[in-house]
């Protein structure tokens, strides 16, 4: 606010104190601006530069890998986070020790040995207080969540015998109640020894199950005749069977999207699914180059997470079909099981070798507070380059990835074979009735039937 | 079937041996006989089980399955039915036509088919249940941000009644004593108030009733102060006091009116509306023409005293004035009036005019932009002047940028299109021209007048640019024209005056290409010349912006001698009609001498079939330099730049204009005020710092579902829920009492 003042002959220029004046000695000087686009010319150059810039930073500044958790014995088989603290994670190996660890510290707080041979399934109950293991000893073994006292046996709450090996365990949100797989899919409550209830549809044995977390009463279950299998507690009998072409390994429903959920194939692929038409999942997410191990969402739905046999772990985002990310380190092998932290920053890989490793679900992401410039600065970033996205060098930027030669060398020999494939199929539909040999989309190939 | 006979046989037997009491030997024989008979078929009769189906536990294959091969006739049913007197007709009726159709009853669907229905029935339940989440669903995809965990509750301490809601009376005791607390109509929850109370706090504090009293006995003092003083006023019998008053009131309301135009123009409009109506009354009565009888008496007198002539012509005037028609002020004035009101109009911040003189080759689409935009300002000072300030400020950068964008898109300043703009620039060159040319003639005034006072000169230089024009209009013409397409002082004499009606005439690339080139003439042009005109022009009182005069001068000497030598505009000229000549179309010529006519020395192939075979390709499309006489836009590809632009339209995108206009808003802080920053770069997922995010709760999103019906919610509810709860009690009073009204109707 300028203004001038006139007397007779002399003219002064006076300004408002407030414009110049800082608050307080921290503060930073305040420049007056003036935002006429004349003084300001060229934006759209000068941004594209700095989003190139911007695009430059994030690859440099991507460094994912944030600790490595080591100490089991055999290869890790299961993952799970606890339920109400954010800093403590429960990994069960192939050896039939559970550890319990302390991220923040990046320590073991304690090791039981819960099972003779693997340990199949953990899950942690809704309260944060016990959790619950199966291993390949036809056992379920409930496990209180803090440490026996100095000099007590560590000695599981509560035990159940099952009759066959069980798989997979799953608590139920809210209720006491959790489900576990095998021949049969059985639904325990944790104050009975025999199951409440328990499905089965045909002779396979089941090598998942999962409870939807947001429509709690609805389950579904990987089973080993390539199909994934629905049901629901309320219901007496499984609700539909998707048969795939080749088998799931595991699923994960979708925390903020109680109808999808999205399976981690043999064939290498991923596919979410919508429970409402199952004829043809949703988005078939490709990239990986060996069978897809497991697959976790983030806690805000957006994205999820897959481990593949091939060595990496990778980030989809739900909606799209290629990986936004992939991650790998020399040491790391066949990665078995992965988690997304429930605060929407870290991710857990559980790997053959023994190791849980602990990465950022943004690689280029600045850990800790940051202050409102940072803050603002990183908005602005972020904000740039997806402005500026389509352009082809920001896009070549932000795209690139390294990846070990020999999942490249296999990406690429796949990528041949796709072809390979492709043109035979195109030869076959030149050479036969028109209309005989129908045009599949993605999508539609890789579902074998629908079982009502 | 035949077996099947047999048994029945076997059975009639059976029956009428039960039948007959007596019981011969002879038939036992028989039967036994029969059995022999029958048993030494090759099908072995099974032993049949009895069937008892006591035992909580039936297994499949010890139910009794006698009898599935017999068939029970309506004939049987119909035979009784006839014989009972209480069957009515329409049974037996029903009865006969079923015997006379042959349709039988299917029979139950195995388990794998009932299952299969049943798991298809539970499977379309689900999925409808499950759908209810596609609106939370469709709605989170959409939204702009999401902030994790949902559902966050306010920090801070909450409210004892918030806490205690959800509490649901249990036991025994606490029933009884929520049913004397609602018997009593004691309140329970919020403010735990009785209705007294509450209209207790609702009243004023004691000082805030006495400030409220003393405000309004001021009040009231004061208006019967008026009141009197109006009513002492009224009581004055001289006419001429009253004729003072009515002339100061009048006086006062024309001063207020002039004002109001300025700040408040829909007032003035009333205002004038209500000047309208007087001077219509005015012109229907006949009150101020000399009609009347003091005016004829004065008409009279006139002829002799002077004071009566005066009082006559002032009535006369003051019908002239009454009946004048008002005119509205015009736009023009406005402007005018802005422009004084400014300290410093905004053209002489343009520091263009300098840059152009030093180097007259180097011409920026600016230039030519910032006039316009600042007339553009001008304008909206007018329309919004108490508006918010920022705000304003920004949407008018916005506006600015976009008008900018938009030259620069067509690059072709059409003139008919900015009008206004051009105004004001013509204005700026006049007073240039004006001032080095009437330096002398001015000097006085010049000199009276505050050097500063940069207004009343330009206003006074505008005026006299109008007489000038009728003058020297071809001169001036071709001043504004140069200026307007180029630099203003560098080929203001030279060029003609022609090229100012360019744009409305219809002239093509190639027309001017072919068309000797009007700036032959120019070839004379001598730079030293221009350049020392162009020091000389610029004379207007300039804000630092300006360099100073020596380093000007330095400037030009030192272009100057860099150019001695070159004739740097007609070079121009030539590069830009060569370019011009590559990129038209060339005609080819495919006439073969000798078909279809006689070929040889001195023949010329026919008229028709040149015109035939000579092909014109189509032409490219315009250059976009076509109408700018004075640049030259490459139109090649640039490679260097090729690799950093957008090849294709990128998938959201449905034409190139949206993805160009997503790519043109700047969103930076450079551009952009604080706050429209922060909301632009505002990130679509914010997540809290160390909290767990919890997957979605469905009684939180789909609350219709969950709600227990009535009888069974919390005993203590929240204020706002029991005041929702009464809102719809009310509501449906209300509907009520419009049913009954209708009903009256």
């Amino acid at each position: 606010h300028q203004s001038a003042y006139e007397s007779d002959n002399i003219k002064v220029l006076c300004r408002n104190p407030d414009d110049y004046v800082r608050e307080t000695t921290r503060d930073i000087q305040r420049v007056p601006r003036n935002y006429d686009p004349t003084l300001h010319p060229f934006e759209v150059p000068r941004e594209y530069t700095r989003a190139l810039n911007a695009t430059k930073l994030e690859r440099v500044f991507a460094k994912p890998f944030v600790a490595s958790l080591d100490g089991h014995r055999d290869g890790i088989s299961c993952i799970t986070k606890h339920a109400k603290s954010l800093s403590t994670v429960i990994s069960g190996a192939c050896d039939g020790e559970v550890k319990l660890w302390n991220l923040p510290r990046q320590e073991c707080l304690r090791t039981v040995q819960a099972h003779e041979g693997f340990v199949r399934g953990i899950c942690s109950r809704f309260c944060g207080t016990s959790f619950f293991t199966v291993g390949d000893d036809k056992t379920i073994k409930q496990w209180n969540l803090e440490a026996p006292g100095y000099g007590v046996r560590e000695e599981p709450i509560n035990t159940i015998l099952g009759k066959a090996v069980f798989t997979g365990i799953d608590h139920h949100q809210r209720e006491s109640t959790f489900v576990t797989c095998g021949q049969t899919v059985d639904i325990w409550d944790e104050q009975r020894s025999s199951p409440i209830r328990s499905f089965s549809w045909g002779v396979d044995s089941f090598s998942c199950v999962r409870y939807n977390p947001v429509e709690t009463e609805l389950l579904a279950s990987c089973a080993s005749d390539r199909s994934i299998v629905l049901y629901d507690t309320r219901e007496s009998a499984p609700l539909r069977k998707v048969i795939m072409q080749l088998r799931s390994n595991t699923l994960c429903w979708n925390p903020m999207e109680a109808y999808y959920f999205t399976c981690a194939n043999e064939d290498y692929n991923l596919y979410t699914y919508d429970i409402r038409h199952l004829d043809v999942p949703v988005t078939v997410h490709m990239d990986h180059v060996s069978a897809v191990l497991d697959v976790d969402y983030s806690p805000t739905g957006r994205e999820f997470v897959s481990a593949s046999f091939d060595k990496t772990i990778r980030i989809f985002p739900k909606d799209k079909g290629h990986s936004r990310e992939v991650y790998h380190t020399k040491r790391m092998q066949h990665v078995i099981c992965v988690r997304w932290s429930a605060d929407n920053k870290y991710v857990l890989s559980g790997s053959d070798e023994m190791n849980i490793r602990l990465w950022k679900a943004n690689a280029s992401e600045k850990l800790g507070l940051l202050s409102t410039r940072e803050k603002a600065a990183a908005h602005y970033n972020k904000k740039l380059i997806e402005k500026f996205q389509h352009h082809p060098q920001v896009r070549r930027i932000a795209r690139h990835r390294h990846l070990p030669g020999d999942i490249l060398k296999q990406k690429r020999e796949q990528r041949e074979m796709k072809e390979a494939r492709r043109r035979r199929e195109q030869n076959v539909r030149k050479h036969s009735k028109p209309g005989s040999v129908p045009l599949l989309t993605e999508k539609e190939k890789h579902v074998a039937a629908v079982v009502e | 079937m035949a077996a099947d006979e047999e048994e029945l046989s076997i059975n009639e037997q059976a029956i009428s041996a039960s039948e007959d009491e007596e019981g011969s030997d002879d038939e036992r024989k028989h039967k036994k006989l029969l059995e022999a008979i029958s048993s030494m078929g090759s099908r072995k009769r099974k032993k049949q089980n009895e069937r008892s189906e006591a035992s909580v536990q039936v297994s499949e294959f010890f139910v009794n399955a006698e009898g599935t091969g017999e068939k029970v006739n309506l004939s049987d049913l119909l035979g009784t039915v006839e014989k009972t007197s209480g069957a009515s007709n329409k049974t037996k009726k029903q009865l006969r036509n079923l015997q006379s159709s042959k349709e039988t009853l299917e029979l139950p669907l195995n388990k794998q088919q009932t299952e299969k229905i049943q798991r298809g029935i539970a499977y379309e339940k689900t999925a409808a249940e499950v759908s209810c989440w596609r609106n939370i669903i469709l709605q989170n995809q959409k939204a702009e941000q999401m902030v994790f965990p949902l559902n966050q509750e306010s920090p801070g301490p909450k409210r004892v009644e918030q806490v205690v809601a959800g509490w649901k009376v249990q036991t025994p005791l606490e029933q009884e004593i929520f049913r004397l607390l609602h018997i009593n109509s004691q309140p329970v929850d919020d403010p735990v108030l009785t209705p007294v109370e509450e209209q207790s706090l609702k009243a004023m504090s004691l000082e805030e009733a006495k400030i409220r009293r003393a405000e309004l006995q001021k009040a009231r003092a004061l208006q019967s102060y008026y009141e009197a003083k109006a009513k002492r006023e009224k009581k004055i019998k001289s006419k001429k006091y009253h004729k003072v008053q009515r002339k100061a009131k009048c006086k006062d309301f024309l001063k207020q009116f002039d004002e109001m135009v300025k700040t408040n123009p829909e007032g003035a409009l009333e205002e004038l509306k209500k000047m309208e109506l007087s001077r219509m009354e005015e012109r229907m009565s006949l009150k101020h023409q000399n009609s009347g009888k003091w005016a004829k008496s004065k008409a009279i007198m006139a002829k002799y005293d002077d004071s009566a002539r005066k009082a006559m012509q002032e009535q006369l005037q003051m019908n002239k004035d009454l009946t004048q028609k008002i005119v509205v002020p015009s736009d023009d004035e406005h402007e005018s009036n802005e422009e004084g009101l400014e300290t410093i109009p905004d053209f002489v911040n343009d520091s263009e005019p300098v840059i152009d003189s030093v180097n007259p080759w180097m011409r920026g689409q600016l230039t030519h932009e910032e006039p316009e935009v600042s007339c553009v300002t001008t304008e909206d000072v007018q329309t919004a002047e108490e508006e918010n300030e920022e705000e304003e400020l920004v949407g008018e950068f916005e506006r600015k940028r976009k008008l900018r964008q938009a030259d620069e898109e067509d690059l072709i300043p059409t003139e008919e299109e900015q009008p206004a703009s051009e105004v004001v620039e013509e204005d700026v060159v006049e007073v240039s021209d004006k001032e080095e040319e009437d330096d002398d003639d001015d000097d006085e005034e010049e000199e009276e007048e505050d050097v500063s006072e940069f207004n009343t000169l330009f206003r006074l230089m505008r005026s006299e640019k109008t007489l000038e024009e009728d003058e020297e209009g071809l001169l001036n013409e071709g001043q504004i024209r140069v200026r307007n397409i180029e630099d203003l002082e560098v080929l203001g004499e030279f060029v003609d005056p022609q090229p100012i009606a360019e744009p409305s005439l219809p002239r093509t690339a190639a027309v001017e290409a072919t068309s000797e080139p009007p700036y032959k003439k120019k070839r004379e042009i001598d730079l030293k010349e221009v350049l020392t005109k162009e020091a000389k022009a610029v004379k207007v009182p300039f804000l630092p912006t300006v360099v100073d005069e020596e380093e000007r001068d330095e400037q030009i000497s030192i272009i100057k001698e860099a150019f001695a030598g070159d004739d740097v505009i007609s070079d121009f000229i030539k590069d830009k009609s060569k370019l011009e000549a590559a990129g038209r179309p060339e005609v080819v010529d495919l006439t073969l001498p000798g078909w279809g006519e006689w070929g040889g020395v001195g023949l010329k192939p026919s008229r028709w079939k040149r015109k035939r075979f000579r092909i014109k390709t189509a032409p490219p499309p315009p250059r976009q330099d076509q109408k700018l006489p004075d640049v030259i836009i490459s139109e090649n590809r640039n490679a260097s730049v090729a690799s950093h632009q957008v090849s294709q339209l990128p998938f959201p995108f449905q034409n190139t204009a949206q993805f160009e206009s997503s790519i043109r808003t700047p969103i930076g802080p450079t551009w952009n005020t604080q706050s429209v920053v922060k909301n632009m770069t505002k990130p679509k997922v914010i997540t809290k710092m160390g909290a767990i995010i919890e997957p979605m709760v469905k009684e939180d999103f789909i609350k219709n579902k969950t709600t227990t019906p009535g009888g069974k919610g919390p005993a203590i509810m929240l204020g706002e829920n029991k005041r929702a709860k009464e809102g719809t009690k009310r509501s449906s009073e209300k509907h009520r009492g419009r049913r009954s009204q209708k009903r009256r109707k």
